[in-house]
């Protein structure tokens, strides 16, 4: 059955921006969702995997090597040929071990042959895609630690079991969440690059043309694929152009002031808020198609990158979303 | 034939027909009867279709497919097995006391079911109370949360469905925005529920020989899907109804039925006026009581302490995989290695490798886990506690919250005020909700000191038979004057909850006393020595030095290890 497209999706503009800025950048450290059960959230960060265009792969490489820089991988990867791959959507278990995850040694050979051989893991495998975790606020604090430790660096290093590895896994870690069922910790929090915060379509109109759409997906998804084929392009042409122009987006003087002074403003202290939002604001403007990043390009990314990050205050009832609006009324307006 | 049983039973057909699209569904209790729904759905689907019920101490390997340990190492060679979920590919994976399911566990049947895994869901839950459902992420999964607590022995007798010949049958716009304004209207909040009433409308149109599902086909979807997962009353008909949508093309299939039915007419406040009746009556009480918000259901799926499983490593210690457990791979070869030249002169046995292992050398790995504190507030909320301390107490048990939340402890809150104790708050780690069931404590009424003190000691087994550690906060100030039995009267209401206070005592639960009346009595320092706990008299201490000393008092030396 063919996945539901990533234009189909009714709504969730600000969840759909999130993760096309995060395929713009990748560097960008990962997408948190918050919201309810039957939002789309995994539809939408599948969709999105879906309409990449596919990856060259060298064959039969089990750290996913590409054909730009062969053979950098711990495991034996001795091909010459590359093929196309689609990219890889790795979906982690709630109950996912560290060995699954990290990868561990390789029981078979080591109980046949007595060899030492590094089995990987989900890590190696959502190498150059993407790292999805439904409700990451239930997952084991140490493996949520260990998840950001990775998606930050863009390597996964083993030290165990007298295994002594190291390879690349540069992924898109997504974590959705809702915070009624239990909240992930402040430090953690802060070390994801963005967050947003989807609801459910309260408007009959939405919710119905999400029901007509389903159905017709349901009755014959590869005709209702197509069907969106050409908007899912437009989509990708966008990453493609954003990708491009990213690397050549200046920021001028006065919008790295203005992200300072928000910042202060809304009392987010350390340097990694002010960065990804200077980050943001950049693959946001390559996306809308800007030479430069001006002013309202940050303004507009703001709560995305920052929300997540403000200090939680128990007597104050407003959430993080309209403290920054606050903010940027009284000091940009 | 009681509209319980009746109801599971078109349930049943309504899953045959779309099979892949409903995900299945929740039994709640019924003994007989849902094997009777369960007999139903196997004789209305293919003969060869597989059933599997899924044990709830299922190991990873066993669910997901992976090595067979044992038979590896008893042959020499890997031995893979196949996991349960690729075994019951099209068919139906029963669970059994669904509601004790792991969490880990549900979180993988969730996730093969995302992918696609074609088979249907079938919930037990017998869980008396309906306080501890099954895990969130599967009930969210199947359409239908149905109870079977009603049916009388004598309903058994009904014979079985007979297999279905469906038409095919289409829903139009009318009937879906009426569908999605009374989801609305019963505050289902997910998009899934609404999805599957759409589908289930269209197949119960299917199964009437309906080309167009009309309003008995919406009612049915409504019943059986919509109205168990209510959140809140529809609003009275008089409240404005939000905007019709306009009416976009009909794309419907043209249908050879005979009946050249003229579209039917389907006013949305008609089925939201339907769906107010629907609502079953343990749904209405739990809105009553404020308690179906989304989440409020099943949100505090207890976390095992597992420490074989997962924590810190501590080292390898003899013993046999399995269950859960995991080898230690290199500790097993360290311990078989010694022995390989005493082992070499006995005949090789079939299939050996190069390595002989006997099932002593296996070792297992052993993680330290720090069993989750739960903190249980039991706040006195009675008129004389109101009236001095109430608002003080409040604040300190939000200042504790904001702490219980960095260090990801979990807390609950039970008051009692009037004739007798309520659980505010289940064990959560939610702020939010934690500072939305206390801004909603009320105050005033009697002191049922003792009902408070046993609803306690009940919580705190629970708690502790969940592997987490339950340590006691009460905020009274000792004034007991409401009995055990609900009686006014000060002397039994203070003998009563000495009593209480013993046996939390004897179960040896941790516990702090906080005083919080303007000068310290000697009743609360009283109820504290029977319960062993600390007394803490507070005449005079705000929020913050409330904090400070709770946080003093529940840190060091704990009773038990």
């Amino acid at each position: 059955m063919a996945r539901f497209p990533f234009s189909a999706i009714v709504g969730q503009d600000e969840m759909k921006l999130a993760l096309l800025i995060a395929a713009v950048d990748p560097t960008i450290g990962g997408v948190m969702v918050f919201g309810d059960r039957g939002t789309g959230k995994s539809t939408a960060a599948r969709a999105l995997a879906n309409l990449l265009p596919p990856i060259m792969v060298m064959d039969g490489c089990r750290f996913g090597c590409s054909p730009e820089s062969p053979r950098a991988c711990p495991g034996p990867c001795e091909a010459t040929k590359a093929s196309k791959r689609a990219v890889p959507f790795v979906d982690l278990p709630l109950g996912a071990t560290e060995d699954r995850v990290l990868g561990s040694l390789d029981l078979e050979r080591a109980l046949r042959t007595g060899e030492k051989v590094f089995e990987p893991g989900l890590l190696a495998r959502a190498h150059r895609g993407f790292l999805y975790i439904d409700e990451i606020n239930l997952l084991e604090d140490h493996l949520v630690d260990l998840l950001l430790d990775v998606a930050a660096s863009g390597e996964n290093v083993v030290e165990r079991e007298g295994l002594s590895v190291r390879h690349k896994a540069r992924f898109v870690l997504i974590g959705s969440g809702n915070p009624e069922e239990g909240e992930l910790r402040p430090q953690l929090l802060d070390r994801f690059g963005l967050s947003v915060e989807v609801r459910t379509p309260r408007a009959i109109e939405d919710r119905v043309e999400i029901m007509r759409r389903c159905a017709a997906h349901d009755a014959d998804s590869e005709a209702f694929s197509a069907a969106w084929g050409e908007e899912d392009d437009k989509v990708l042409n966008q990453i493609a152009r954003g990708q491009k122009r990213l690397a050549k987006m200046d920021v001028p003087d006065d919008v790295l002031v203005d992200a300072a002074r928000l910042c202060s403003a809304i009392g987010v202290d350390g340097l990694r808020g002010e960065l990804t939002l200077m980050r943001a604001a950049r693959a946001y403007a390559a996306l809308k198609g800007a030479k430069l990043v001006r002013r309202e390009h940050l303004l507009h990314i703001a709560p995305l990158a920052l929300r997540h990050r403000l200090r939680r205050d128990v007597l104050d009832e407003a959430g993080s979303t309209a403290r920054i609006e606050r903010a940027i009324a009284e000091h940009f307006v | 034939m009681t509209s319980q049983l009746a109801d599971a039973l078109l349930a049943a057909r309504l899953l045959a027909h779309s099979r892949d699209r409903l995900g299945g569904m929740c039994l709640r209790g019924g003994g007989p009867a849902r094997d009777l729904v369960l007999d139903a759905l196997r004789a209305l689907l293919p003969p060869e279709t597989p059933f599997r019920r899924l044990p709830g101490h299922i190991d990873d390997d066993r669910l997901s497919g992976g090595t067979d340990i044992a038979a590896s190492l008893a042959s020499g060679t890997l031995v893979l097995q196949r996991g349960l979920l690729a075994e019951v590919a099209g068919g139906v994976l029963v669970i059994p006391m669904a509601e004790r399911l792991r969490i880990d566990i549900a979180g993988r049947v969730a996730q093969a079911m995302d992918n696609g895994a074609a088979f249907l869901l079938i919930l037990l839950e017998d869980g008396a109370d309906g306080d501890d459902r099954p895990p969130p992420a599967l009930m969210e999964r199947v359409a239908f949360d149905l109870s079977l607590n009603a049916v009388r022995p004598a309903d058994l007798a009904t014979p079985l469905p007979a297999p279905d010949t469906p038409t095919p049958a289409t829903l139009d716009s009318e009937a879906m925005s009426a569908l999605a304004a009374t989801a609305t209207a019963l505050g289902v909040a997910s998009l899934r529920p609404l999805l599957h009433s759409a589908t289930a409308a269209r197949a119960h149109a299917a199964l009437t020989g309906r080309a167009l599902a009309e309003m008995a086909d919406l009612e049915a979807a409504t019943r059986l899907i919509l109205a168990p997962r209510a959140t809140q009353l529809p609003p009275e008909p008089e409240q404005p109804q939000p905007p019709a949508p306009e009416q976009p093309e009909r794309e419907q299939e043209q249908n050879d039925s005979e009946e050249d039915d003229t579209p039917p007419d389907i006013p949305e406040d008609l089925l939201i006026e339907a769906a107010r009746a629907m609502i079953p009556p343990d749904v209405l009480d739990a809105i009553a009581k404020g308690r179906a918000q989304r989440s409020a259901r099943g949100g505090g799926q207890g976390r095992r302490t597992g420490s074989a499983m997962r924590g810190k490593p501590l080292g390898a210690r003899p013993g046999m995989p399995g269950g859960g457990v995991r080898m230690a791979l290199v500790d097993t070869l360290r311990a078989a290695i010694p022995w390989q030249p005493l082992r070499r002169r006995d005949p090789a046995p079939e299939g050996a490798g190069p390595i002989r292992f006997r099932r002593d050398d296996l070792r297992v790995r052993r993680f330290e886990e720090r069993s989750t504190t739960v903190t249980l507030f039991c706040v006195d909320a009675s008129g004389s506690a109101a009236m001095s301390r109430l608002a003080e107490a409040k604040g300190a048990v939000e200042l504790i919250l904001a702490q219980a939340y960095v260090k990801r402890a979990e807390v609950a809150l039970l008051a009692f005020r009037g004739a007798g104790a309520e659980l505010l708050l289940p064990p959560t780690r939610s702020l939010t909700r934690a500072k939305r069931a206390l801004s909603e404590l009320p105050g005033g009424g009697g002191t049922p000191l003792a009902s408070g003190i046993a609803l306690a000691r009940q919580l705190a087994d629970a708690i502790a038979s969940r592997g987490r550690t339950p340590m006691l906060v009460f905020l009274t100030d000792g004034s007991a004057n409401i009995a055990a039995d609900g009686s006014p009267g000060r002397a039994q209401a203070n003998a009563d909850a000495l009593t209480a206070a013993r046996a939390i005592a004897e179960a040896r639960i941790d516990a702090v006393v906080i005083d919080i009346s303007p000068r310290p009595r000697p009743e609360a320092a009283r109820v504290a020595e029977a319960m062993r706990a600390r007394y803490l008299p507070l005449p005079f201490a705000d929020a913050k030095t409330l904090n400070a000393a709770v946080a003093l008092a529940t840190q060091p030396e704990r009773k038990r290890a």
